[in-house]
């Protein structure tokens, strides 16, 4: 909400600068900037009063017009506005003025007319941000007046960015109200007589719906003045807080809106028929709003009816066909109380933002509906004259908002601080609540209808720091003790999985969880995401399943900025669906493209990185788990099938190790030999307190063995049946070498095995190991049809 | 001593002194102190010798030996160092050229600062608690004191799903709620992690990180969460951090405040936080009059570009590596 200084210094008036005054908010909680209201004030603009508008001689859309700008001589001044003619009175930039933007007004010749000055519309003051035609004064405006003061331009706005409980602060009078609280000051309001009411027939009101509307109060004013315009000072006001001017009964409405915070309506009466309902919409009614847009009706939308339908969408939008014209000159003013959720409800049904939904869904004073009807039938009065008829009332506002039973102790101890038991009652008192001492350390207090955010204790106890001031509570150091927490051995933090990766060069990233789903169906054919019902883009549509769909478009994003190697990996939730709700599983992901190692000097030609080099990498996580793991060859949509590895612990399934599918590389253009792998991150964390054996005195001795086996017997197999032979003495088995080619017959590999002996008691003479060795050959022989290479 | 010994070891100290080659010096060697060298014949000599003049020329001829010796041994060791000094000095490297092997990477700059928040928190006695990022209205609404219609979902415009029974939670509350159903008080948690909210521009992320804390027990006020976030940002920045607090608005707490800290002549909003509303405590089954509790929570990615200088939040999630490396 943005709001005049100047207005709210009529109402209360705290001897501090616009600055000072918006920082006292800001610290009481109302968030509060002050800027300048015309930071670029024209200079040398006064009023000027069209005499005469007579065409140019030389320009058909030019006209000359003989102004009095209260100089003493009639000026003649050229315009080009369509709306200049004789008797209004408008801004004239007299020689040498300044407008806003700089630009300076000389006496000028325009197609051969001399012209003193120039005459201006609202956008070329800066008043608006476009505007057509020249700026129309009030006709009682005094020509020569300079046009700052005429319109009181020297002001601040107050731009209030207010807390959705703060409601009662959203006009004039409740912001005075606070203001007058901070600074212990009284605030004045205007008087508001009620008007005198003439024996005019009044409007039936019947309330169907007292939950949806507590409270309603209307009148009917007649012979009203259909040509009256609104003042200058009122829609100055009006301007200042962003509202046009349209017509003087909207006007005054939106002002008592912006004065009092009570939203009000205004219906021509003429197109009224039979008495005025508040009721539920029923099913398949519509309603042609004011904004030209016409909404269904569902029966939770609580409506302002007559006897032909809908008028109002209660609180939120009045209707277009029932509002007043330029015609009218009987009206139906309506001040009433709606319930927050029924408006907010309605309002956020069918998106419509306004003025009254934004005030009504943080709730209206539940007292304040005749107060603001007289004042706006008070301003009708003065404004478009007329007669205002009794007031019909619906409902009854209630006295206070509520009583609360509140304790000093409970003041002291929530805001952690001693607060002399004096001063709460007063600082509360500042407030308009009145408090009553109840029992020792106790009151009731009864909170004013405004306040109807208060509705608890704890709701005191806040308004109580508030105005004792935040900053007079000290930091207290623990007095509590603190209670030691420790994870268990047997679960890596995921944070040292993530450090080991960074040690071996992988970069993490982070990514939206929310993924493109047609590259998700790629990497996960067939399989059902979570989809977002209101996504903010297709490409963010889904929940990942994976993190590769992450972790793809990250790369081709740098191989797109020149990026030629990247290892990458992301920590993070995959999300599934289950059953009727949503299944997550932390993953531990990463992708790696380009050369195994960085380019450098002194190694040999660069040698892209595959499916090993990072296979080595995700077992250097495993740490001592490493054995409750294997890798298994199986078969993934989005990798190679040759090259594809499912990752089991303890047989059971936890992850994918493989090279992107050539074919989905090419699609996806993130070029060759691109390695992903994807593990569970609860897998990776669980893990084993260390046990270690005893460590030999005794030599080992190493025999080395080369076989020629199969293509198709696996390393895992040729290890595990040489470990099973190699009996107790045989401490470790490796394969230091591997190799296919000439040499060999097609469809055989030869694999070198290095085998380690040793014992703990002794060392171990030859025969022993000749026979251990004998066992392995013979075993591999038999199971595998390994032959021992010559 | 006789002249033939003088003048034998006179001439071959020069030549001994006079050696360059190592094995030239060695040839020296055998061929005055070998089993047939000269000094050695010499010695044989003594055998046939009259006994007092044996004792003299005995002596002389040791000594002899005994000066030959040393000065052979200097000399090796002295062609040996300059041997070794050579072949070091062939072996000299460019100690500049670059390492080798793999280079390091780096943690995401909102990993990174999240850790650097869990472990203040964890050293004041507050564990680190995960939870789920799809949740339920209940969890992210309805138990934080925000019922339907609520104006304050506004400020938190929700991604829903699944028709929508579920939602990308607004932000990390849900895991005190899920906490504080499980546990009893004294309970001291922070939650870090994901949050969405449909909103997406220069300055918004609809995926960002927050860090969120509760602290419930018997006697917890405003005081005690002034302490502990004065001292965290104290820490967390490494500077005596001049805070405010202003009171502010969030269902979940009453009274409530915003932490406002100053930044060269500006005072930046860091964070939200309160004393737990004690719907909240009512509805996870926590006497809200016999504890009461305090909660804050952060926007990780703020602190970090507060930390860092970084100006564009988008910045965290294009993932560019030429930003990213610069974390290592």
């Amino acid at each position: 909400m943005k709001i005049s200084e100047n207005w709210l210094r009529e109402w209360v008036n705290p001897p501090v600068s616009a600055t000072a005054l918006a920082e006292k908010l800001n610290l009481a909680g109302l968030e509060c900037e002050a800027e300048p209201l015309t930071p670029d004030m024209p200079s040398g603009v006064v009023v000027g009063r069209i005499l005469k508008a007579e065409p140019h001689p030389q320009a058909d859309r030019l006209r000359v017009c003989d102004v009095d700008a209260g100089t003493g001589e009639i000026l003649k001044i050229v315009c080009g506005a369509a709306n200049a003619r004789a008797g209004i009175l408008v801004p004239a930039a007299l020689p040498g003025s300044r407008l806003p933007g700089g630009k300076e007004i000389g006496a000028a010749v325009l197609r051969g007319v001399e012209s003193a000055g120039m005459l201006c519309s609202a956008s070329e003051l800066g008043l608006a941000e476009k505007s057509e035609g020249l700026l129309e004064f009030d006709s009682d405006a005094r020509p020569g007046t300079p046009i700052e003061k005429h319109l009181a331009l020297s002001d601040n706005l107050l731009n209030l960015e207010l807390t959705p409980n703060r409601g009662d602060c959203l006009s004039i009078a409740g912001l005075a109200r606070e203001v007058a609280a901070l600074y212990s000051l009284p605030a004045k309001a205007p008087t508001i007589r009620p008007a005198v009411v003439s024996a005019l027939p009044s409007k039936d009101v019947i309330v169907e719906d007292a939950v949806g509307c507590p409270h309603y109060v209307g009148r009917v004013v007649t012979k009203l003045n259909p040509k009256a315009r609104t003042p200058d000072w009122m829609r100055e006001r009006l301007r200042r807080s962003g509202i046009r001017a349209i017509h003087p009964v909207v006007d005054i409405t939106n002002y008592v809106l912006l004065e009092l915070g009570q939203p009000m309506h205004g219906f021509d009466c003429a197109r009224l028929a039979g008495p005025v309902r508040v009721r539920r919409a029923r099913t398949g009614e519509k309603l042609a709003l004011l904004n030209e847009q016409t909404i269904e009706l569902v029966p939770a939308d609580l409506l302002i009816t007559d006897d032909n339908g809908p008028l109002v969408l209660a609180g939120v939008m009045g209707g277009a066909a029932s509002g007043v014209s330029e015609t009218t000159t009987q009206i139906f003013l309506e001040a009433a109380c709606f319930d927050p959720v029924s408006v907010a409800t309605s309002g956020r049904r069918h998106k419509l933002l306004s003025d009254s939904r934004y005030r009504f869904e943080r709730g209206v004073d539940p007292a304040l509906q005749r107060r603001a009807l007289e004042r706006a039938t008070q301003l009708v009065e003065q404004i478009c004259g007329g007669e205002a008829g009794p007031i019909v009332e619906v409902g009854r506002a209630p006295q206070y908002a509520t009583t609360i039973r509140l304790r000093h102790s409970r003041v002291e101890r929530l805001l952690g601080c001693p607060v002399p038991v004096r001063e709460v009652p007063v600082l509360l008192g500042r407030l308009g609540i009145e408090t009553q001492a109840e029992d020792a350390g106790a009151w009731r207090a009864r909170v004013p209808t405004h306040r109807y955010d208060l509705r608890i204790e704890a709701d005191l106890v806040e308004e109580v720091g508030r105005l004792y001031g935040y900053e007079r509570i000290p930091a207290r150091a623990y007095a509590a003790s603190l209670v030691p927490f420790s994870t268990p051995e047997t679960q890596r933090p995921l944070d040292v999985l993530k450090d080991s990766l960074v040690a071996r060069g992988y970069q993490e990233v982070v990514t939206y969880s929310f993924v493109d789903p047609k590259l998700q169906a790629q990497l996960n054919p067939g399989a059902p995401s979570v989809a977002l019902d209101n996504p903010i883009a297709e490409t963010m549509a889904v929940m990942r399943t994976t993190l590769w769909s992450g972790l793809l478009p990250v790369w081709l994003y740098n191989r797109q900025r020149q990026q030629k190697r990247a290892r990458l990996f992301e920590c993070g939730a995959a999300y599934f669906p289950d059953g009727s709700g949503t299944r997550e599983t932390q993953k531990l992901a990463g992708l790696v493209a380009g050369s195994a190692l960085p380019e450098q000097w002194g190694s040999k030609p660069e040698r892209a990185a595959d499916f090993f080099d990072v296979k080595a990498d995700l077992v250097a996580l495993l740490g001592s788990s490493a054995a409750d793991f294997s890798f298994e060859r199986s078969e993934h949509a989005a990798l190679h099938p040759g090259r594809c590895a499912r990752i089991l612990r303890d047989g059971q399934p936890v992850g994918w190790l493989g090279a992107l599918h050539p074919r989905l590389a090419q699609t996806l253009d993130v070029g060759d030999a691109l390695l992903l792998f994807e593990v569970d991150a609860e897998a990776m964390c669980a893990a084993q307190l260390p046990k270690p054996g005893p460590v030999s005195e005794f030599p080992s001795s190493r025999r080395d063995l080369a076989l020629v086996l199969k293509e198709d017997v696996t390393a895992q197999q040729l290890v595990a049946v040489t470990r099973a032979a190699g009996g107790p003495l045989l401490k470790s088995v490796h394969i230091f070498d591997m190799y296919h080619g000439p040499g060999l017959e097609e469809g055989f590999k030869s694999m070198a095995l290095g085998l380690i002996f040793q014992d703990y008691s002794r060392t171990l003479n030859v025969e022993e190991i000749d026979a251990a060795v004998g066992e392995v050959t013979a075993s591999v022989s038999a199971q595998l049809g390994a032959s021992v290479r010559g | 001593m006789s002249n033939d010994l003088e003048e034998l070891s006179s001439k071959a100290a020069a030549e001994i002194e006079g050696a360059t080659d190592p094995r030239v010096l060695e040839q020296m060697r055998v061929d005055l102190l070998g089993k047939k060298g000269r000094v050695t014949e010499l010695l044989k000599q003594l055998g046939g010798m009259a006994p007092e003049q044996r004792k003299a020329f005995g002596e002389q001829v040791n000594r002899v030996k005994e000066t030959l010796s040393a000065a052979l041994e200097r000399k090796a060791q002295q062609l040996g160092d300059a041997e070794l000094a050579r072949k070091l000095a062939s072996e000299t490297i460019d100690v500049t050229l670059p390492g080798r092997g793999e280079d390091v990477g780096a943690l995401h700059p909102v990993t990174r600062t999240i850790r650097r928040i869990e472990r203040i928190f964890n050293s004041m006695g507050f564990e680190s608690v995960q939870g789920p990022e799809i949740e339920d209205d209940w969890h992210n609404f309805q138990a934080l004191n925000i019922p339907e219609s609520h104006p304050a979902r506004a400020m938190q415009d929700t991604f829903y799903a699944l028709d929508g029974s579920r939602l990308l939670r607004t932000h990390t509350s849900p895991v005190q709620i899920r906490t504080m159903k499980q546990r009893k008080p004294p309970i001291r948690i922070i939650c870090p992690g994901r949050v969405y909210r449909v909103d997406f521009d220069r300055t918004h992320s609809p995926m960002f990180h927050q860090v969120e804390g509760l602290y419930v027990a018997e006697n917890v006020g405003l005081a005690d969460l002034k302490h502990d976030l004065m001292r965290f940002l104290s820490l967390f920045f490494e500077r005596d951090a001049e805070v405010l607090f202003r009171p502010s608005y969030f269902p979940f707490v009453e009274p409530g405040a915003d932490v406002h800290m100053r930044w060269g002549d500006r005072w930046l909003e860091l964070l939200g936080c309160g004393v737990v509303h004690p719907n909240v405590l009512s509805a996870v089954g926590i006497d809200p009059e016999r504890y009461t509790g305090y909660a804050f929570g952060m926007g990780v990615e703020r602190l970090a570009m507060l930390r860092y200088g970084v100006d564009d939040l988008r910045l965290f999630f294009n993932n560019d590596l030429r930003f990213l490396e610069q974390f290592r």
